[in-house]
């Protein structure tokens, strides 16, 4: 009985609404993480391209990076607002405007990352008769995965929290509950849809830190061996003293 | 191209400037809310970073705020705080969500400067026999001065776009020209309350970037890093 009462007396914490609305939150959790990964994929594929763009022209990365670093500073609200012509209320407003946001901090790293690679790694690929598109994918792409997963991991995480002010137009996956339950008062859905979405965010952030681990393991070595040595010689100076 | 024409005219029309849903009096809410709250959680966050960065204490803490900033949305905070019993004092619930998103950049900039300054830069200013004070004045703020400075941006530029989205609960300020243009399917009303608040926005940035290069004690360009550490940047609001 007073599982049914946590709904009338609006209490934050309730099991009742976990039971009666389980559709409606997975319905509205498969939409945040749709619109999450497309906006997040779309925008690795656009970043990558002027990444590439910038490194090789000195003239446009200057454009580039003032361009997307504007677009980082507008409000999202009035960003989603001014894409609302282009689009109508559709979800690629939301995705657009992510993709928009993700650009800054995916171009920066990428362009980070392939600065990063040594030019003994370059020269030596070149060497052994790498042309330009092997040397990008087997060799630059994959020294650069640090700072690229790095990237990727701030950029998802934004994008789930930004996701949810796409409720403005009924796009916002728990965003929209978020915003029906504002409207009525519903502390139990306003709660369980925020909870929902920073667990999304971290859950997001921990995979794509595991998925980083599997694509690197020479950086996890590095570490493993670093602490090996620091152990020897914390060791060996014990031994000293 | 229609709607750009509406925008337009619906910019142009100085009845929607005036009154108490007009385009100044919602800018001037905006405006106040923006400068106070940025002012308190100057006044909570830099304190607290530069004796934190001064003794090297609280790293972690400094640098996983800034990434809890990043993954709690905004916008729930705000309808949050907006059903909690706070929610009925006017506009404290706004007020308590821009200091809280505020913090984050804010504390993490001034504590990463405070640590980058040269650690034989203070080293030397020690053995010339400064005491902690002249050691923080004289030496490493100047130094962290340009990390400070970003801090300061980022902080006002989010504080600009949660003030937009406050609209959303009925807080003041501009997003509400957007939100009351959303109600009233009104396309151009809408954009043009956007453009607005990119404007606003922009030009925040913008005069924060001049007083940033005017201000630095060492009027030397300060170089952006290329790598957006992760504890450091910023994010969209």
């Amino acid at each position: 009985m007073a599982g049914a009462n946590c709904l009338v007396t609006n209490e934050w914490f309730c099991g009742e609404y976990l039971q009666t609305r389980g559709q409606e939150l997975t319905h509205a959790t498969l939409q945040h993480v749709g619109i999450t990964v497309a906006s997040v994929v779309i925008g690795l594929l656009v970043a990558f391209p002027l990444a590439l763009l910038a490194r090789r022209r000195r003239a446009v990365a200057g454009p580039v990076l003032g361009l997307t670093t504007v677009l980082y500073t507008v409000p999202s609200l009035a960003m989603f607002s001014l894409l609302v012509p282009v689009f109508g209320l559709s979800a690629s407003v939301v995705v657009t405007g992510l993709v928009l946001y993700s650009l800054t901090v995916l171009v920066r790293n990428i362009l980070a990352g392939l600065a990063s690679v040594p030019e003994e790694a370059r020269e030596a690929a070149r060497g052994m008769g790498y042309g330009p598109l092997r040397l990008l994918f087997q060799v630059e792409l994959p020294l650069a995965l640090p700072a690229l997963m790095a990237g990727l991991r701030i950029a998802t995480v934004s994008t789930v929290s930004l996701t949810t002010v796409g409720a403005i137009i009924g796009y916002g996956g728990l965003g929209n509950l978020i915003y029906e339950g504002m409207h009525s008062y519903f502390k139990a859905q306003v709660l369980t849809a925020s909870v929902l979405c920073v667990a999304l965010a971290i859950v997001a952030d921990l995979a794509l830190l595991l998925v980083q681990r599997l694509l690197t393991p020479w950086t996890r070595a590095g570490t493993r061996a670093r602490r090996a040595a620091r152990r020897t010689a914390a060791a060996a100076a014990e031994g000293a003293a | 191209m229609d709607v750009f024409q509406r925008t337009w005219t619906w910019l142009a029309t100085g009845s929607h400037w005036s009154g108490t849903d007009g385009v100044w009096h919602r800018l001037g809410e905006h405006l106040f809310l923006t400068v106070a709250c940025l002012a308190i959680s100057c006044a909570v966050a830099l304190p607290v970073a530069v004796v934190l960065g001064h003794v090297g204490r609280g790293g972690a803490l400094a640098v996983n705020i800034s990434n809890a900033g990043r993954a709690v949305p905004t916008f729930a905070v705000l309808v949050l705080l907006l059903l909690s019993p706070l929610g009925t004092h006017g506009s404290w619930p706004t007020i308590i969500a821009l200091v809280l998103f505020a913090i984050p950049p804010l504390l993490t900039n001034a504590y990463v400067g405070m640590r980058e300054v040269d650690r034989g830069v203070v080293e030397a200013a020690r053995g010339m026999g400064m005491t902690g004070r002249q050691l923080i004045a004289r030496v490493e703020l100047p130094l962290a001065f340009p990390m400070v400075v970003t801090g300061v941006r980022t902080a006002a530029v989010q504080v600009v776009a949660t003030t937009t989205l406050a609209a959303l609960p009925g807080g003041g300020g501009l997003g509400r020209i957007i939100t009351a243009g959303f109600r009233l399917t009104d396309t151009a009303q809408v954009v043009a309350g956007a453009v607005l608040v990119a404007a606003l926005a922009l030009l925040v940035e913008g005069v924060l970037v001049v007083l940033e290069r005017l201000l630095d004690p060492r009027r030397r360009r300060s170089r952006v890093p290329a790598v957006l550490p992760p504890s450091t940047a910023g994010s969209p609001a």
